[in-house]
């Protein structure tokens, strides 16, 4: 049993042309300790899953269907009460504003002590020592002095350290980092990544990892699904995705990045773009950009349009893709002759 | 790339599918309010054709048939739907002709504003510096005296001047001209502050980059982008002008009694209220407080629908 | 440091920064800047530095790329260079041609010789102009004696030249998605036949698979046009890919120029150092990146000396005291270190 389980779920927007469905069908989980990304472009669903979680997902959202069972218990449908209990104490967030989260007007130590009360029994004194601690934690320089400003006084690279303190003040279970570095420097991104990871494995707390960047992602996660409108396309250790991607959208995504090509020459580039939800093609969301609709012998994969994928094993990773589904069946075939 | 359809939108299918058509047929208040101001002014404008009787027209006045009441009431003459004014005036025909002359002073007033307001608010806003400086605080002066106090000065003035008579052969654009005046301030603000906003956008760099004259990108790229804001209180401007120009009337220094506006009817019929011949004032009055209303309910409906900031805090 | 100093000075480079400096005044207008202090009335004003005493050389037909933090300038630099900016002090020549204080009319016949390309697509484009009101612009300004047909046919070619259908010209720019619009922004760079391009963080705002689209279309125009590119950019990855040459800025100042393959395989000032030992590379699972100290100050007190002291684990004391001047390298870049010039740096 994991720690996170999440089923089917199904998380719609209530636009004026009718619903439009943002996530469709999403299935992952969490083991306690583990650390989990999830990539994808814009669009595709990423953020709106990580909100679910928490039932953050503003108006006109709803989650349509599915099911979350966090520690045994199922989260989709109790009341906010209950979910108060959850969020922020056992599964806390990091968004990639940093103002999103702390108050202007209230200084940083102000709003850890307040958050710590409001879980916890304890004095005044005692929530100012812990929060104390988890600045250091966080090696934030002079520690003592932080928790008497006020965010604005900090620089971007610091409020996201202390996002990360009030984010471990209740000792969670699972930390979903949306986007954490997006707006931060290269120098500033590795390092906080950096204390992101060292904190998370010193603790033992699990963490959901949001980001459009394979190269973070490739160096914090243990595990990786990948995203396309809406779906999961991809998962499995980040590892063998990264050295071994199945889908062709993952393929395409890692050859895209400069880093794939030699200097100068051409990149390989992804034709097209992210189908907008509402108008999702048939099939696989992906086939109009795939380069393997086609079979090597020149015979159209009609299912590629007609259907949509359901996930195929392949190693320790799952892909939705008709090709490699027809892949593993032909290799399977031969294998079983051999025998 | 492919996903495209190869025809572009016509402009009335943009239209048709645009929030604020959709915005447009779930507002009740918004669809009453717009019919009630198409029915007021195509009935002012169409009043010559309309009207059962020309109130400019001394001939077609019978003075023995003055201050007869409304239909409604006893001792009435049904020639005359609602009522007579004191002049024996048809108060109908009087209504529509007097609307006509407080819906061109509302409008010619804003043209005006407008005109002044954007020109000096893109000027201050895309200039900046000593210019933007000089433009705001002439605004600030203008602002400080009040448009009644503004007209009345200058209406007084030009009464001394050059008398009645000629007050009266003028009266509509010296209105036009004193309440845009006073009032292109608020058009001026409101565009500098959309400027400045548009200013720091990349178009508008592009635009530089181009090589394209100020002139130019302040009216073709920058003005309609600002257009919104403008639209928006235009539409307020009307009614205030509207409203402005009504209380000068009613205070003597607006649309003489021979061209009545619906101020100075409201005023010609005050002096009967006592004698129980309410209805030459208050059926003008109402007139204009419908007119009003409708047309601040049809700003604030456009407020909402162009401004979707409102709504996200 | 012209381009004497790297030793091949065979032909003059299409643009040159001289001693280049951008100050922001933070005071207000005349009346906020007055305070009393000690009883007395003084101006006192406050500056932002964007860029402090750049010095930079681009030749024709190369890709320099400036990269750098954000608050480092290399916007700044962009800006100042297609006269968006005046510059406080120090001179922008092109083509030899002194151009930052020419008038509007004087530059007219540089606009069409250099364009820039835009961060965020969706601001760059008009909102209430179509593609081909958009395009067609540039092109009838610059060149007032073509047809109505002439100009027609030049927007089909430039669009279709950059992979967006000619009949989708009446449309308007909301109804492209963001790649699309970074191709028109280009488009309309094209449009007047440019030989210099600035191409400030043109891919930042992109997702993944349209960056490597924009950036192919990019490399391919400079092949057919034979174009100079001004590259700004903060993603070193990019830069690897893209730059013939590279400019490293911090702070307002340029500390590390060298051609692209020479940095990456041997970045020499520290701070260079530190960059790319952040950037995330799928390969590595632990990666060993050098920490600094500290954080980047602002830009309105600098630091003495060397900008990068503060944070940097070689400086001494010469450091504070001296600003380093860009120094030829015997691999054909400049480094702007004391550390590098007295080798107390191993690289």
């Amino acid at each position: 049993m994991s720690l996170l389980d999440v089923n089917h779920l199904d998380v719609r927007f209530a636009l004026r042309g009718g619903d439009v469905q943002a996530l469709r069908d999403v299935c992952f989980s969490l083991d306690r300790g583990e650390r989990l990304g999830i990539v994808g472009e814009s669009g595709a669903g990423k953020s709106v899953a990580a909100f679910s979680l928490l039932n953050l997902i503003a108006k006109p959202g709803y989650i349509a269907g599915g099911s979350i069972r966090f520690d045994d218990q199922e989260l989709i449908g109790v009341s906010d009460r209950q979910l108060r209990k959850i969020r922020g104490h056992r599964m806390s967030m990091i968004f990639q504003d940093p103002m999103m989260t702390l108050n202007p007007v209230l200084t940083i130590g102000e709003q850890m002590v307040e958050c710590l009360k409001a879980h916890r029994r304890i004095t005044t004194r005692q929530a100012r020592t812990i929060s104390l601690k988890r600045l250091q934690q966080v090696q934030i320089p002079s520690p003592e002095a932080r928790l008497d400003q006020y965010p604005h006084e900090l620089s971007g690279g610091m409020r996201q350290r202390v996002i990360i303190a009030v984010a471990l003040l209740l000792d969670p279970d699972i930390i979903i980092a949306d986007e954490p570095t997006t707006a931060l420097d290269v120098t500033i991104q590795a390092e906080i990544m950096a204390l992101l990871l060292e904190l998370c494995e010193t603790h033992n707390v699990g963490l959901i990892l949001i980001t459009h960047d394979l190269g973070v992602v490739s160096q914090v996660t243990q595990r990786m699904l990948v995203m396309y409108a809406g779906r999961v396309i991809e998962q499995g250790p980040t590892r063998e995705i990264i050295n071994d991607p199945q889908h062709p959208y993952t393929q395409g995504l890692i050859n895209a990045l400069p880093q794939m090509a030699t200097p100068g020459e051409r990149l390989n580039q992804i034709p097209g773009s992210m189908p907008s939800l509402s108008k999702l093609p048939s099939g696989c969301a992906f086939h109009p950009r795939c380069g393997f609709v086609q079979r090597s012998d020149g015979t159209d994969r009609q299912a590629c349009r007609e259907e949509v994928p359901a996930f195929v094993t392949s190693g320790n990773c799952q892909a939705a893709c008709h090709m490699v589904a027809e892949m593993i069946d032909s290799e399977r075939i031969p294998a079983q002759e051999q025998e | 790339m492919t996903s495209q359809t190869t025809r572009p939108a016509s402009r009335w299918e943009r239209f048709r599918d645009s929030y604020l058509l959709y915005s447009f047929k779930r507002d009740l208040i918004a669809q009453v309010s717009l019919l009630a101001f198409i029915l007021l002014v195509t009935a002012a404008v169409l009043a010559p054709w309309l009207a059962p009787m020309d109130p400019y027209d001394l001939a077609q006045i019978d003075i023995l048939a003055s201050e007869l009441p409304p239909l409604w009431i006893d001792g009435s003459d049904p020639t005359y739907l609602m009522g007579t004014d004191a002049q024996g005036r048809d108060l109908l025909s009087t209504i529509l002709y007097g609307a006509r002359v407080s819906l061109i002073i509302g409008f010619g007033a804003v043209a005006m504003q407008a005109t002044l307001g954007v020109c000096f608010g893109l000027l201050a806003g895309y200039m900046g510096g000593r210019v933007d400086a000089f433009l705001m605080r002439l605004a600030d002066i203008q602002l400080s005296f009040s448009t009644l106090m503004v007209a009345i000065i200058v209406g007084a003035l030009f009464k001394a001047i050059f008398g009645g008579a000629t007050f009266s052969t003028y009266a509509v654009p010296l209105l036009v001209l004193i309440i845009g005046l006073a009032e292109w301030p608020q058009y001026a603000r409101t565009v500098r502050a959309s400027v400045l906003a548009e200013k720091g956008k990349e178009y508008v760099d592009a635009a530089r980059v181009m090589g394209l004259s100020s002139r130019r990108i302040m009216f073709r790229h920058i003005l309609p982008n600002t257009l919104s804001p403008i639209f928006v209180i235009s539409t307020v401007q009307v009614a205030n002008a509207i409203i402005s120009e009504a209380a000068l009337s009613f205070l003597g220094l607006g649309m003489p009694e021979t061209q009545p506006s619906l101020g100075s009817l409201i005023k010609s019929g005050f002096d009967y209220l006592q004698s129980g011949s309410w209805w030459i004032t208050l059926i003008p009055g109402l007139v204009l407080v419908i007119l009003v209303l409708v047309i601040n309910l049809l700003g604030d409906w456009l407020r909402d629908v162009l401004n979707p900031r409102l709504y996200k805090g | 440091m012209n381009s004497s100093a790297t030793g091949t000075a065979s032909t003059a480079p299409l643009l040159s920064l001289k001693g280049l400096e951008k100050r922001f005044s933070l005071s207000g207008d005349f009346l906020e800047q007055l305070q009393f202090k000690g009883g007395k009335l003084v101006r006192h004003q406050e500056h932002v530095h964007a860029i402090n005493g750049v010095d930079l050389d681009i030749q024709r037909g190369e890709a320099l790329c400036v990269v750098g933090e954000s608050g480092c300038g290399k916007s700044t630099v962009a800006r100042t260079v297609m006269g968006l900016l005046t510059p406080s002090a120090g001179e922008v020549r092109y083509a030899g041609e002194r151009i930052d204080n020419m008038s509007g009319k004087q530059l007219l016949p540089y606009r069409r010789r250099m364009q820039m390309i835009f961060q965020n697509p969706y601001a760059s484009l008009n909102p209430r102009m179509t593609i081909q009101q958009t395009l067609e612009e540039p092109i009838r300004l610059h060149h007032p004696d073509w047809s109505n047909q002439a100009v027609k046919d030049k927007v089909s070619e430039v669009m279709e030249s950059v992979g967006i259908s000619a009949d989708w010209g009446p449309r308007y720019g909301h109804e492209f998605s963001g790649g699309q619009r970074q191709r028109i922004a280009i488009a309309r760079a094209l449009a007047v036949d440019p030989e210099f391009i600035v191409a400030d963080e043109p891919i930042s705002a992109l997702d993944v698979s349209i960056q490597a689209q924009v950036l192919n279309l990019l490399m391919e125009a400079q092949q057919r046009h034979n174009l100079t590119y001004l590259f700004i950019t903060h993603d070193l990855a990019v830069v690897e890919h893209f730059g013939t040459r590279v400019a490293v800025m911090y702070l307002g100042r340029v500390c590390e120029v060298a051609p692209t393959a020479t940095l990456f395989a041997r970045p020499r000032h520290p701070y260079t150092q530190a960059l790319m030992s952040a950037i995330p590379r799928l390969e590595d699972d632990r990666p060993q990146h050098i920490r600094l100290e500290g954080e980047v100050p602002t830009p309105v007190h600098l630091p003495s000396g060397c900008v990068f002291h503060g944070r940097c684990p070689h400086a001494n004391q010469r450091c504070r005291d001296e600003i380093p001047q860009l120094i030829a390298t015997e691999d054909g870049g400049q480094v702007a270190c004391h550390g590098v010039e007295e080798n107390r740096i191993d690289p």
